[in-house]
């Protein structure tokens, strides 16, 4: 397991036959029924939103969807979100507020989408709003970075109360191919980029970026399962400690865990 | 006209203007060139005019410390988190020689320089990027100073007003400077829960990680005409669509007419524009 560098963890997060938001959701969400359309422009398939029973606890669950098979790949647009989708799951997320349930997001993508519409729709601003009101939502927020969890794309639906990350998955600023090739002027540095980054969950959790890691197994076809288990163990556990907290405490908290990261000693 | 005086200067002088200047490092010497009408530019003429171009209206990229000029009444700019130490949290090599040889050479300190000032007597909290710092990138003191001028505003009961230039994320922090959008966009909420007023101001180029957090979270927005303004680079859109990009796309205008800013608003005007505001939210 500790022999595995950051690259190999790279290829694994990315790794077509690992489980998806959507598997992980049928496996451990009870009576789920999913939501779609962000009521302004259309429904972005990248995220798939809805409700459901964890444990016999209702909350609302946001997933970011890369798809299986190769006609799904497409639909989901590979997990590459649009403003739409960000602002579906924001209008969830402040449904899940209304009605006092928790909220669990599934983060894997390789990045907010590039594309011209995206850019139209005002990808910015979608991803700026999710990251200033989740930060205030009076509700719980358990977020778990699943695959890939690649920049601004990721983070908009990853501002939790608590960040759990899978032992095979990566958490970025941008891919390592990319910082390769803006940093080291060599795109072909991958793997020493992806070395250098520090984007590992255990890498992540020494810097005070993530909170706790998930088990996995090192066989891939045993790791829904698994997982799931873990998932549905972790979810249960963190938020009955959540659940307990005073909304004021809870949102001190959260305001405290981003205020933190990156504060000096003037 | 100005032009044609400096031409036949520049002639007399015999002076030839160098090719392929480029705006940012125009603004150097007596003469400079514009980088959009080609003309060439006596350089006291272009600060007279707010570093815009008198010939075609070009908005040059400017330092912070000329922003704050432009915009704070004299004598009122009272600079806040001059000497905050930097950071190197992934080790990233040679980060903290390349930014302390970058202190020494321009003589700013960070990407963002903040402080307390007053625009046409109005009290104010300001946040200036500067572009010349690593491409006005956020890392942890830039987006720790953001935020700390951010709470100032809140202590204070003051307006908050940033002024953004950033190429985004400062990726030799790895994850550390995505964090900070997460951080400054948290502290431009409890602004807002304190209904103070927040106005943001988009200059030329704003893109990645300020675009997509409190850039683009101001209550009111503003942009200099023609800024490039966006979330992906235009270099990454082409590589991902397999085409050029139409003309004007992520420009201000295009925002504008996109709905995403309220305002566009020339340099000269920056500053009876923004004190029309604050009047308006005087009560
Ligand atoms: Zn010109």
């Amino acid at each position: 397991m500790s022999k595995k560098t950051a690259w190999d963890i790279v290829m694994l997060a990315r790794d077509a036959q690992r489980p998806k938001a959507k598997d992980y959701i049928e496996s451990i969400v009870d009576d789920f029924i999913e939501f779609h359309g962000d009521r302004a422009f259309g429904d972005d398939k990248s995220i798939i939103g809805g409700i459901g029973r964890i444990n016999g606890t209702v909350v609302t669950v946001i997933g970011q969807e890369k798809g299986s098979t190769t006609k799904e790949k497409m639909e989901r647009n590979f997990g590459m979100t649009n403003p739409e989708g960000y602002r579906k799951a924001l209008r969830l997320m402040k449904q899940a507020e209304k009605f006092h349930r928790p909220i669990i997001t599934f983060v894997d993508t390789p990045g907010a989408y590039p594309g011209l519409g995206a850019e139209e729709r005002g990808q910015g601003e979608a991803i700026a709003r999710n990251l200033m009101e989740m930060s205030r939502l009076k509700t719980p927020i358990i977020s778990i970075v699943i695959g890939e969890g690649s920049s601004g794309g990721a983070l908009g639906i990853c501002v939790g109360d608590k960040i759990a990350m899978l032992e095979n998955s990566v958490y970025s600023v941008l891919s390592p191919e990319g910082f390769a090739s803006i940093l080291y002027k060599d795109a072909s540095k991958n793997k020493e980029a992806a070395e250098k980054m520090k984007i590992t969950a255990k890498d992540l959790k020494e810097l005070g970026i993530i909170d706790d890691i998930i088990k996995e197994k090192d066989k891939q076809e045993e790791n829904l399962e698994f997982v799931s288990s873990e998932l549905k163990e972790y979810i249960t556990k963190t938020l009955k400690k959540l659940t307990k907290l005073k909304t004021e405490d809870l949102l001190d908290l959260r305001y405290e865990k981003y205020r933190k990261i990156g504060k000096m000693e003037e | 006209m100005v032009i044609d005086k400096i031409k036949k200067v520049n002639n007399a002088e015999g002076e030839k203007p160098q090719k392929n200047t480029k705006a940012a490092d125009m603004l150097v010497g007596k003469w400079v060139k514009c980088d959009a009408c080609k003309e060439i530019l006596y350089k006291d003429d272009v600060h007279k005019n707010f570093s815009v171009c008198p010939n075609c209206g070009k908005h040059f990229r400017i330092s912070a410390r000329r922003r704050i000029k432009q915009i704070i009444d004299e004598g009122t700019f009272i600079e806040t988190y001059e000497n905050m130490p930097e950071t190197d949290p992934i080790h990233f090599d040679g980060y903290i020689k390349k930014i302390e040889t970058l202190k020494e050479k321009t003589k700013i300190q960070e990407a963002v320089t903040t402080g307390f000032g007053e625009i046409h007597g109005n009290k104010v909290v300001i946040a200036v990027m500067d572009g010349n710092f690593l491409m006005g990138s956020m890392g942890s003191v830039v987006g720790e100073k953001i935020t700390l001028a951010i709470e100032d505003a809140i202590k204070e009961k003051l307006p908050f007003i940033i002024f953004c230039v950033s190429g985004g994320a400062r990726m030799q922090e790895g994850m550390i400077s995505l964090m900070q959008m997460a951080k400054t966009s948290a502290a431009v909420a409890k602004l807002d829960d304190a209904g103070l007023l927040n106005i943001t101001v988009f200059t030329d180029p704003t893109t990645g990680g300020v675009t997509a957090s409190f850039a683009s979270l101001g209550d009111i927005i503003l942009a200099e005409p023609n800024a490039l303004i966006g979330f992906a680079g235009p270099r990454v859109i082409e590589q991902t669509i397999n085409q050029k990009l139409p003309e004007g796309f992520q420009r201000s205008e295009f925002l504008l007419e996109h709905g995403f800013i309220d305002k566009i608003v020339e340099r000269k005007d920056m500053k009876k524009t923004l004190a029309q505001i604050l009047e308006l939210h005087k009560n």
